[in-house]
This record gives C-alpha cells, sequence and structure tokens, in this order.
C-alpha cells in the first residue's frame, strides 16, 4: 500500500464524468429507442389468427417445406393488403400464426387470408370445366366494365379455343346455361345450394349465350373496387398449397390497447420509482449507485430489444419490470455482503472488494438456474409466452452486466477514492454494529 | 430493518414442523380444491368467444346486455370492468360465427366509437398450451435438479424443485378459492414465480454451502441447524429487501395496470410472496431434515464398514 493516504480526486471526477456520459446517452435517444419498438397486438390492436394446416388432397403430406411455401404464399397475399407490419410464422408442426397489427378491415383481411384462390369454371351440376391451371399465371387485373363501370376483374386464359368449347357446352345446356365461377369449390359443395348463400364461393354466374372464343375472360361480380382489386391480388398471388382452417383468434381493439399500454407504463414507472425510493432510504450511498445501474439497465434493455426486433406485449412489460426486480436483487445481494464485510470490521476499501467478490457466484448461480427455466420456457412455449420467456432472458443477461460489473466500477471509483474511509454510515452500517476485527 | 447476525437469536429451524404442517394442510385443501371446484378458466382454456366493449362512460350490465341483443347475440355471462365501469366483457360459449363477431364489432363502433376486442378459441389451443406449459416445467425441474447437484450438491436440488412445486401450487390453491379468471398470461406468471422461486431458494442455499465449508466439521442435527439458522439470518436483511422491491414493482401493476394483467400481476404478487416464504421456511428446512437424514446414514455405512473391517 502507498504511503500517502489522501484522497485520489480523479477518481471521483471519472464517475461524474461517466455518470454524465451516460446521461447524456440516455436523454440524447432514449425517446428514439422507446418510439422504434414494435408494439404488439394488445398494444396497439390488430388482430391474430393461428391456423391449422391440412392438405388438400389425399396424397398430400403436411411437411417443413410445405409449411414454408404456404407461408410464403400468405406473406404475398399480406401484399395484397399492404399491412406495414406482418408477422407470419410457423408453430409447431402443422400451424401457422398470422399477426397483423393496425388492420382496419378484419373481414377483407381473413377472407383474403385463408382463401386457397382455386379458380374453377363448372356448369350448373357442379362438373369441372376449367380451372386454375389452365389459366395464366399473373394474368389477373382488376379494370372496369365497357358499359356499366362497374368493377371488374379479367383473366386470361392460355387457349382461346379452349374456352370456345367450353362455352358451347354451356351454352347447349340452356335453360341451366349458366358458368360457375367457383373459388375454392370444394367436393361437398353444390351449385344449388352455394348460389343461395348471402357469402357464397360462387363468385359469378353468368349466362352464357354465345360461344367466345377469347382469352381474356371478364368476372363480373357484385363487387366495390377494393374487392375486385384483392380478388385480382390473390389470383396474382397464387393458390394455396393447403387448406387452412381457423383454430384461436385474438382481436383487439386498437383505443383499448393504446389505454393498456397507458396503464401499464404508468404502473411501470411508479412501482420502478417505489424501488428507487427504497433503495436510497435503505443503501443511502450504495443506493445511489443503484438508482443509477437500474436506469442504466433500463435503458440498456429497450437497446437490446430494439435490436432484437422483438415486439413488445403486455405480458413483455411485465418481464421488463419483473426484470427491474432481478436488477435490484443482484445489487441489494452485492451491498448485504459489503455491510457484512463493514460489520466485520474491514476497511471500506477491503469490504467492498470482499463484498463484491463473494457476492457473485450468489448472483451468478441464481441467475443460470432461472436462465435455464426461461430457456424452457422458450423452447416449448406459443408466441406469447415465448415472448415473455425472450425478454426475461434479456433482462437476466442486461440486469447481470449492469447490477454486477456497473455498480462495482462506479462504487469502485468512490471507494478507492478513498473519500469514503471510515464512513460506515454512508452505507447504511451504524458504528456500533461494527465488531473489532 | 437491520439485523445483526451474532445477536439475533431467530430460531427458524425450531418452528419446521409446524411450516410442514401449515403448507401441507393448505396444499392438501388445494388439491382437494383443485379437483373439485377447479379453477375458473377463461376463454384460453375452453371453447368460445369474449367481447371487450370500451365504452365512453360508465355502462351497466343491462345496457351491455341490450346492445348484444341489437344484434341478435345474447352473451352467456357479462362483467364489468375498467376504473368506472366503462369495459363490458361479454362472454359466448361457443366460438362466434365470422359474421356475428364483425356485425357486433360494427354496431359497437357505432354506438361507442370503440372497437371492440375479440377473443375466440377452440378448446384444443389453451388445453395445448397448459399441457406444454406443464411439460416445460417438468424439463426445467429436471435441468435445474442437474445445475443445482453440479454446482451444489443432490439434496439442495430436491428441496428447491419442491419448494417450487410448493409456490406453483400455491398460486394455484389461491386462484381455485377466489375463482379468478385464469388466461395465458396467467400460465406466464406461474413460470415467473417458478423462476424468482429457484432464484431465491438458491441464494439462501449459497449462504447454507458458504457456512457449511466454514465448519470444521458437522456432526449431525446439532451442528446443520446452527448453519440453518445463521445462514437464514444472515440472508434475510436480503430476502426481505429483494421481496420487497419486487412487490412493489408487481403490485403498481397490480393497482395501476389495468383489467388486461390483473391476473398475471395478481399471480405475480401472490407468488412472490409465497416464494420468499417458501425459501425460508420450507426448503432450507427441508434440506436440514434430507442433510440430517443422509449423515445418519453415512455414520451407519462406515461404523457397518468398521465392523467389518475388524472382523476380518
Amino acid at each position: 500500500m502507498k504511503k500517502k493516504r489522501g484522497v485520489k480526486k480523479w477518481r471521483i471526477a471519472l464517475f461524474f464524468a461517466i455518470v454524465a456520459a451516460l446521461a447524456g446517452l440516455i436523454a440524447a435517444n432514449v425517446m428514439d429507442h422507446a418510439d422504434d419498438i414494435k408494439l404488439g397486438l394488445d398494444l396497439q390492436g390488430g388482430f391474430e389468427v393461428l391456423y391449422e394446416v391440412t392438405p388438400i388432397s389425399d396424397n398430400q403430406e403436411i411437411d417443413r417445406e410445405l409449411l414454408t411455401d404456404t407461408v410464403s404464399a400468405i406473406n404475398a397475399r399480406i401484399d395484397v393488403l399492404g399491412v406495414s407490419e406482418p408477422n407470419v410464422s410457423i408453430e409447431g408442426d402443422d400451424r401457422i400464426r398470422v399477426q397483423l397489427a393496425g388492420v382496419t378491415d378484419q373481414q377483407a383481411a381473413r377472407e383474403l387470408l385463408s382463401t386457397e384462390a382455386r379458380l374453377s369454371f363448372r356448369d350448373v351440376n357442379d362438373n369441372l370445366m376449367l380451372d386454375g391451371s389452365d389459366l395464366v399465371e399473373g394474368g389477373a387485373r382488376q379494370s372496369f366494365h365497357q358499359d356499366t363501370n362497374r368493377p371488374i376483374v379479367t383473366v386470361t386464359i392460355q387457349d382461346a379455343n379452349l374456352f370456345g368449347d367450353v362455352t358451347r357446352e354451356i351454352m347447349e345446356m340452356r335453360p341451366d346455361n349458366q358458368m360457375a365461377i367457383w373459388l375454392d369449390y370444394d367436393e361437398e359443395d353444390s351449385f344449388d345450394e352455394e348460389i343461395m348463400k348471402e357469402d357464397s364461393k360462387i363468385i359469378s354466374a353468368p349466362n352464357v349465350d354465345e360461344v367466345l372464343r377469347t382469352t381474356d375472360i371478364m368476372i363480373t361480380g357484385d363487387f366495390t373496387i377494393e374487392e375486385a382489386q384483392n380478388l385480382a391480388g390473390i389470383l396474382n398471388a397464387g393458390a394455396l398449397p393447403v387448406e387452412l382452417e381457423e383454430i384461436y383468434s385474438n382481436s383487439v381493439g386498437a383505443s383499448l390497447g393504446e389505454r393498456a399500454m397507458d396503464l401499464a407504463i404508468t404502473a411501470g414507472f411508479i412501482g420502478i420509482a417505489l424501488i428507487f425510493a427504497y433503495m436510497l432510504l435503505y443503501y443511502r450511498f450504495m443506493g445511489i449507485i443503484a438508482v443509477i445501474t437500474l436506469t442504466v439497465y433500463i435503458y440498456f434493455v429497450l437497446v437490446v430489444f430494439n435490436w432484437m426486433n422483438a415486439v413488445l406485449t403486455l405480458p413483455g412489460i411485465a418481464a421488463l419490470i419483473l426484470g427491474v426486480g432481478m436488477a435490484v436483487d443482484a445489487n441489494i445481494i452485492t451491498y448485504e455482503r459489503i455491510k457484512d464485510e463493514l460489520r466485520s470490521g474491514k476497511s471500506t476499501m477491503s469490504a467492498f472488494k470482499a463484498g463484491s467478490r463473494r457476492s457473485l457466484s450468489t448472483i451468478l448461480d441464481a441467475n443460470i438456474t432461472t436462465i435455464l427455466a426461461a430457456g424452457v420456457l422458450f423452447y416449448f412455449g406459443t408466441s406469447a409466452v415465448q415472448g415473455f420467456a425472450v425478454m426475461l432472458i434479456t433482462s437476466i443477461l442486461v440486469s447481470f452486466i449492469t447490477a454486477v460489473y456497473g455498480s462495482r466500477l462506479l462504487l469502485g471509483l468512490w471507494v478507492n477514492s478513498r473519500i469514503l474511509n471510515k464512513k460506515p454510515k454512508l452505507f447504511g452500517v451504524k458504528e456500533s454494529e461494527i465488531s473489532e476485527l | 430493518m437491520n439485523f445483526e447476525h451474532e445477536a439475533t437469536k431467530l430460531d427458524f429451524v425450531k418452528h419446521r414442523k409446524k411450516f410442514f404442517l401449515f403448507s401441507a394442510a393448505l396444499l392438501t385443501v388445494g388439491i382437494i380444491l383443485l379437483s373439485t371446484i377447479g379453477l375458473n378458466l377463461g376463454i384460453d382454456f375452453s371453447s368460445g368467444t369474449t367481447m371487450d366493449v370500451l365504452a365512453e362512460d360508465t355502462v351497466t350490465e343491462e345496457e351491455i346486455a341490450e346492445e348484444f341483443a341489437s344484434v341478435g347475440l345474447t352473451p352467456d355471462d357479462i362483467i364489468l370492468a375498467g376504473d368506472n365501469n366503462d369495459v363490458g366483457r361479454a362472454s359466448f360459449i361457443g366460438v362466434l360465427s365470422q359474421s356475428e363477431v364483425l356485425e357486433a364489432q360494427r354496431h359497437f363502433e357505432d354506438v361507442y366509437g370503440n372497437t371492440p376486442t375479440v377473443s375466440s378459441v377452440t378448446p384444443i389451443v389453451g388445453e395445448e398450451l397448459a399441457r406444454n406449459a406443464l411439460i416445460s416445467v417438468l424439463i426445467a425441474t429436471v435441468g435445474i435438479i442437474i445445475y443445482v447437484s453440479i454446482r451444489f450438491e443432490f439434496w439442495y436440488g430436491i428441496a428447491a424443485i419442491i419448494a417450487l412445486f410448493h409456490d406453483a401450487l400455491f398460486i394455484l390453491t389461491f386462484f381455485s378459492i377466489i375463482q379468478m379468471e385464469v388466461n395465458i398470461p396467467f400460465i406466464a406468471a406461474v413460470l415467473t414465480i417458478i423462476g424468482y422461486s429457484i432464484n431465491d431458494t438458491i441464494v439462501t442455499f449459497d449462504r447454507i454451502r458458504e457456512n457449511m465449508k466454514l465448519e470444521k466439521k458437522v456432526r449431525g442435527f446439532e451442528d446443520l441447524a446452527r448453519i440453518v439458522n445463521k445462514s437464514l439470518v444472515q440472508t434475510l436483511a436480503r430476502s426481505i429487501n429483494t421481496v420487497l422491491t419486487v412487490v412493489f414493482a408487481a403490485g403498481a401493476l397490480l393497482i395501476f395496470g389495468g383489467e388486461g394483467i390483473r391476473t398475471f400481476s395478481l399471480a405475480l404478487v401472490v407468488g412472490l410472496i409465497a416464494g420468499t416464504y417458501s425459501s425460508l421456511f420450507i426448503a432450507a428446512q427441508l434440506w436440514l431434515t434430507f442433510k440430517t437424514r443422509q449423515l445418519k446414514r453415512a455414520r451407519f455405512k462406515s461404523k457397518q464398514l468398521q465392523e467389518s473391517e475388524s472382523e476380518a
């Protein structure tokens, strides 16, 4: 040990420099990071659907490849909808979860997602005349009827003669000379039943009175412009290779979502303020260090969360606040150790050293077991639970760095400056509690 | 709160049988309740639809029922929520059709200017989720036992796991008694508590392990009891301060966090308290019981060994 026992002021200056730098960093872009975080459905409104994927035909097997194909098909459809941040994910062996935040017309979105987009042309007895394989790929367009100016959808057929034969055949069936244009015909469907339904799978059923030898087919349904655009869009996006069955859906109104978020954020601030007050009151000088490291912790969690492109949900906010608890625990464990060492009569400097060292293995063991549990949760959980697990793991890792190393660095600067020597009161230790070594 | 380690004469070990009895009785009641009344499973675990209607002002159940009637729907249950009872939650048994949902949504948009939140689910999804959660916990349990056995010793692991199930079962019992609706975030809460419980127990065990190392010779129950008591007193300030701060956070969520996370935050608060109780009064004491038995057996064995050696 050096003979000179004076106070090393540069360490304290360094402490303030670090704190000022951190404060500047946080003040400069905490709002940017907070604004950039993607919010879950429960916080901004929108809807999610969980689909079960079932094969279209008997000889089809649902495997990973088929599921990825389906996901890309769904993504192509969402492009038609123009949703900004869709989230389509495969879950388990035969599930696909679609989350669309901020969609206004849910009905249209749902129809668009789950339709197989198999177009077929049939006679009134449900005999197949033409199907999607006879059409030119990507040849669907929304346009307007020359005479009525109503929105229509045109598709292009590969062979004009084929369409001529079909129209002749149907024309000769008079008086049942209707050509039914089906979307997603199933074997159990029948023309007579379906045409009566309000929400029919038959898009239109025009009478055929002449032989049409053409490659351009007009579909004149009872469309709005948007509906016609959507239909053209999904026909071009291609048919789904599978059938999708809705097994879970959740939709959140935008105002309810906002309200939930406002409440959770307010609650978070109150909780954190209480923790800060308690730490300052109980740990005195070390409490100040705790408050600084906890603030830095919250900031870093936001930054890391942003980097991961994670989506913040209600359970996520709860996990974040709980993560504050974990960070607090790491601080408390260390400070209690330091107090123990001070009470046993050690000098401030050696109490700090011993306390930091001895608390490390405790914090490490406690955190690793919790991460272990969170990891299992992530691996086996579904989206809501997974989001929570990710948040918990992130929290624990960041809290470990800030509460252990951040706290050690900042407190170390003060302790090693020797300014705190022989001032146990600042650590919340009474003189009377200290036993002689 | 300051606890002077040497001066404080708190004897946790002396009363351990009472704690065991208390917990055992509580959990027996819990198992009986869970297998008879069970939990009030929300829409996430049963088949049906719920619709949360946010009104502009205070509403009554009758008003909400009337509004639903005007679109031809009869909810099976309506509860009011929100600070001023301005949220109505209508539950329907059985999944409503898309058109019914949309008609109701449009109707309430017209009436209150807010789109209702709708969740619908078929029973498979909720059941699967609960099953997956249970499987996850069992797998995590094995992982924790392995980790603790390596870092500590096998019996610490077993005691920690029993405490963990104690805490999980405690929350389930509590929710079975108050019959509050249980949803998917509730599962997240139970899993958090499991994480917290293990965290808390490990911190206590860590101190016991450290004090065990300081002892020159541990002969039997007396020595072990002294070590456990000393360790618990030494970590008491930390245990109380930590649970207090975490309860501050969870409590703020419970009081100010709103309807959406009420179940979640209540489960957290109850679980956190149970977790601290079990680390102090159940986990450490169980370890003491196990360890005493192990020591006795070891002594018995070494005695046998000596005898057989002397015979030979």
